[in-house]
């Protein structure tokens, strides 16, 4: 195993940027996205239901999935001892093949709660040219020093409703 | 119905009732995992190395935004009356209100245990609201708000989705 990734509490501050990440969507990243999220809807791969259905210009890529590239881009960040604790999103506008998504996230909170569990509030977007598709307010826990790993906890030591 | 702008009895009667509670057809499993990091190119050494993940997570786990893909059925099984819908009260809203189309406009989950192969995660569904009705540039229908519940076999939360969506008929239709 090669040495992992721990992004602590204490590295973190209000206003950082996390990595920006583009990716370029085909038709194959809409298809095997909604096909691993278990989403047989047509909209998701057959390009004249959703043009004829949708009344959109092309197939599009699916919620559950989109939460999934949500996931890798800020644990892509924390490394594995990040752990989720809330994911708001809200789709304002659709991602096509041919689009260029770019994922930009900032840090707009962080506090440790009663229980001592450390967090950061991020706000995510996922922009398509100068068009915000989808935005994404993530509550995500890290650990607080060395040592300390959110994954342990349970019951009254886990409160991810902010 | 006296006024268009009125929900129908029936579906008032939905809010804040209880339904749809079933058990997911198949245990969660390692292979949807991988296909699912694979499709975003997730890295996570918490679903591809077995030592990080039995050291920081108690053993493997699935990707926490998997939540409502253990329920989502397969396209086809044997002896299946109708087709299986998931999220079955955004389609009963579809139908009752009579809106063709509809998409989700937004998506809250909140994360509890993790969920673990060979978890059988159990879920129900929760109407919460009905808009009334609202013109977008998609066309003029109605939001609606639906809480899904997610727990595993030992009755614990795993998580709860909530959705918005925006069942609509195109100004043509």
């Amino acid at each position: 195993m090669n040495a992992l990734r721990v992004l602590t509490l204490d590295q973190v501050k209000p206003g950082d940027a996390l990595p920006e990440l583009a990716y370029d969507v085909t038709a194959t990243t809409v298809v095997l996205g909604a096909l691993a999220s278990r989403d047989w809807r047509p909209m998701h791969h057959d390009k004249d239901f959703a043009q004829q259905r949708n009344g959109v210009r092309d197939i599009f890529m699916n919620t559950p999935n989109q939460a999934a590239w949500f996931e890798r881009y800020v644990t892509d960040w924390t490394g594995p001892y990040g752990r989720l604790g809330r994911m708001q999103f809200r789709m304002k506008d659709s991602v096509f093949p041919g689009d260029r998504m770019l994922f930009r996230g900032e840090v707009k909170g962080v506090a440790t709660d009663a229980a001592g569990c450390g967090w950061a509030e991020l706000a995510v977007r996922v922009l398509v040219g100068e068009k915000v598709c989808t935005e994404c307010n993530v509550r995500v826990a890290l650990p607080v020093a060395p040592g300390d790993n959110p994954w342990a906890r349970r019951g009254e030591r886990w409160k991810p409703e902010a | 119905m006296s006024d268009a702008n009125e929900i129908p009895a029936e579906v008032a009667a939905w809010i804040g009732q209880k339904r749809y509670e079933q058990e997911g057809e198949f245990d969660v499993e390692r292979g949807y995992v991988a296909t699912t990091c694979a499709s975003v190119e997730n890295g996570n050494p918490l679903f591809w190395d077995e030592k990080a993940a039995r050291e920081i997570t108690n053993g493997w786990i699935a990707p926490p935004t998997m939540l409502s893909v253990w329920f989502r059925p397969h396209f086809w099984a044997p002896d299946r009356s109708g087709a299986a819908q998931p999220l079955q009260v955004h389609f009963d809203l579809k139908e009752k209100l009579g809106l063709p189309e509809a998409v989700m406009t937004d998506d809250t989950i909140t994360f509890r245990d993790p969920v673990r192969p060979g978890d059988r995660l159990r879920t129900w569904q929760v109407l919460r609201s009905v808009s009334p009705p609202k013109t977008t540039k998609l066309g003029t229908g109605r939001f609606w708000v639906i809480d899904v519940e997610y727990v595993n076999q030992h009755g614990h939360s795993v998580g709860t989705e909530t959705y918005t969506g925006f069942g609509y008929r195109r100004a043509a239709q």
